[in-house]
């Protein structure tokens, strides 16, 4: 499922302050807010946005799942993307920028097709992240257009560390030979390792304690 | 199967992949009948009476009594609202991903028996961007739930309505703080809000808004079907209940479980997770999350695990989340690294948080280049001592109580560390403390 066909809606039976959620307008925020004429959103897209807004009692609520699907869309939250989802969403297309530039997910700049964010924190600074990191930006140098690698504050995976999100799955403990093979197996558009899926462990009390014998 | 140090309640059945779908957790759990009898037999006080009573305390860090949290939404007629707030970020935690991931119509059915309690009609699920699994999971969940009438308008007949949105995040620690996720709830940047007033009387879109952590919530149903008294017959007087601790690091076997509160640390971290590697002893942790203050292990390992027990002995259980040290590894890189987070995290709206963050990595990073002199030790605690309660949110306070704890208890180590940059612990030779700016 992507991040935006989610069920829930809005119920327009519940009272909700207006005053409270539009907030301060700044003089001539409307004159930036961009026409839907005026930007090619394409009709699918423009639904979603809709959809999207729905779900919230106040439409702004929808800003950062619509920057997702933008850049679900275009690769990145370009620009154009941005002010169509301005355009649908009747905001300026400064404030979605604004709020897109906050959160470590959403890129600003182009980026490869596929993202690989590495822990470096600490628990997986302890078993080897760093050199984890070093060794998907090697497997993966000189290929912009397909790889993004960066390092990554705590992924919230612990418990597998040193640990990888390759295009948004988790997948650890990981050797630092092990980065060279999911690159490949992206280039491939094979599985990518599939016995380090996070989602497929039992829980940790149910496995053996390494090396303990029992 | 389970360690009999673990008391599986929460986290019960958890290994039945069929837990996560709605037939599953029916057959397993008897789920969603604590919900049915809930909305159809029960009052708005009977409920909040049940969760004050129990003691259940706030499980994403602060320990507050989730009950008393609940009973300061005010009454009448006006739209309130709950969030569960699933944006575990903290470094060590990965607790609230193993409930979703496993159970994730417990934390549905807690979430819809709490509105009821809270009197609220929208209710929202602000999970990591990370978390896109889980998310996914959660999708399903919720669907599966409107489908089958738990959720929706006029629930089991009841005339109570109740949308659940699953709202993702996208890659921000701070939107873990209660007020900046209300913002990132509301589509701006995640910045705290001064306090008061508290969500409790004007949270989301300005309305009374409860907000509560995925554990918390997730407790929540079996707390209604078995009683204030079952739940307290677990864990202390002051921490009933159980807790999934989240252990990593230094150790065999990293992983989450789920043990009553005020078992000896030692048992989950020697026990449970497995202790040190063969050959390595450990030589501190943290006893709950990254913003813990780290504790050594003759003060730590033998005290019970209890939000009272880490207070006194001047840390805190925060969101149960145990990190290892063991004896290879240097504090002074452990400090720089907790406070790189931090820095990189910090939204920048405090400036004691946005500067001091970025100084004290700055000063850090000189002590490991040993070009820092032990007095610069003494103005990283001062700064830190200048961070702490100063901020809207305790973002900064989360760097200042770790770091100022390693630098107290570990100094030798550190005065080490300057003295002897660049070499391998255990291999330094002595060298005069002033080092000069060129290496």
């Amino acid at each position: 499922m992507s991040p935006v066909d989610g069920p829930g809606i809005f119920n327009p039976n519940l009272p909700v302050d207006r005053a409270v959620t539009e907030g301060r307008v700044p003089p001539r925020a409307e004159e930036q807010i961009p026409e839907l004429h005026e930007v090619d959103c394409p009709a699918a897209l423009r639904d979603q946005f809709e959809a999207l807004m729905a779900r919230y009692p106040d439409r702004k609520s929808a800003s950062i799942p619509a920057l997702w699907l933008v850049q679900q869309q275009y690769g990145w939250c370009t620009p154009e993307g941005i002010r169509q989802a301005a355009a649908v969403m009747r905001v300026t297309p400064a404030y979605l920028e604004s709020v897109a530039s906050f959160y470590d997910l959403l890129h600003t700049s182009p980026v490869g097709a596929h993202r690989i964010e590495v822990c470096t924190n600490i628990s997986c600074w302890m078993r080897g992240g760093d050199e984890l990191l070093d060794a998907f930006k090697a497997a993966a140098d000189g290929d912009d257009e397909n790889f993004f690698v960066t390092g990554f504050e705590c992924l919230g995976a612990c418990d597998i560390a040193p640990m990888a999100s390759i295009d948004q799955r988790y997948y650890g403990p990981l050797e630092a030979a092990e980065a060279g093979v999911a690159i490949e197996q992206l280039r491939a558009g094979a599985e990518v390792l599939p016995d380090k899926d996070q989602a497929k462990r039992p829980l940790a009390g149910d496995t053996p304690i390494p090396g303990a014998g029992s | 199967m389970a360690h009999e140090l673990e008391t599986r309640i929460l986290l019960d059945h958890a290994e039945d992949p069929a837990l996560a779908t709605l037939d599953g957790y029916k057959r397993l759990a008897g789920g969603y009948s604590t919900l049915e009898r809930a909305y159809k037999e029960m009052e708005q006080d009977e409920v909040l009476k049940e969760l004050e009573d129990s003691g259940l305390r706030g499980r994403g860090g602060a320990g507050f009594s989730m009950g008393k949290k609940a009973s300061f939404l005010p009454r009448g007629e006006m739209a309130k609202y709950l969030c569960c707030n699933a944006d575990e970020s903290e470094p060590g935690a990965f607790k609230d991903r193993e409930l979703m991931q496993r159970n994730p119509h417990q934390l549905i059915e807690g979430i819809a028996i709490a509105a009821l309690a809270a009197d609220a009609g929208h209710a929202f699920i602000f999970i990591r961007g990370e978390y896109s699994t889980q998310a996914d999971i959660l999708d399903r969940a919720v669907a599966e739930a409107y489908e089958a009438g738990y959720l929706g308008t006029n629930i089991l007949g009841c005339h109570r309505d109740l949308e659940l949105v699953v709202h993702r995040g996208a890659g921000a620690y701070i939107c873990g703080e209660e007020t900046a996720l209300l913002d990132a709830l509301e589509g701006k940047r995640g910045n705290p809000r001064l306090k008061p007033p508290f969500p409790a009387v004007q949270g989301l879109y300005g309305g009374p808004t409860l907000i509560n952590n995925v554990e918390t919530l997730s407790n929540v149903p079996r707390i209604v079907a078995k009683g204030a008294d079952w739940f307290k017959g677990f864990g202390t007087e002051q921490s009933p209940g159980t807790k999934v601790v989240s252990v990593s690091g230094g150790v065999r076997r990293p992983g989450n479980y789920e043990v009553e509160l005020g078992i000896p640390t030692r048992d989950l971290i020697y026990g449970l997770a497995g202790g040190p590697d063969p050959g390595h002893e450990i030589k501190a942790f943290y006893p709950g999350g990254s913003s813990s203050p780290v504790l050594t292990a003759e003060e730590g390992m033998d005290l019970p695990y209890s939000f009272e027990a880490m207070a006194a002995a001047g840390s805190m259980l925060g969101s149960g989340s145990i990190i290892v040290a063991d004896d290879r590894v240097s504090i002074p890189h452990m400090a720089l690294r907790t406070a790189r987070f931090y820095h990189h995290e910090s939204c920048g709206k405090c400036t004691p948080c946005r500067e001091g963050t970025n100084w004290t990595v700055k000063m850090l990073e000189r002590v490991v280049r040993g070009e820092a002199t032990p007095m610069d030790l003494d103005i990283i605690s001062s700064v830190q001592q200048n961070i702490m309660g100063h901020c809207l949110c305790v973002l900064g306070d989360s760097m200042a109580m770790p770091v100022s704890a390693m630098v107290n208890k570990f100094r030798p180590e550190f005065e080490r560390v300057i003295a002897n940059a660049g070499a391998p612990l255990g291999q330094e030779e002595i060298l005069p403390i002033l080092q000069g700016v060129s290496s």
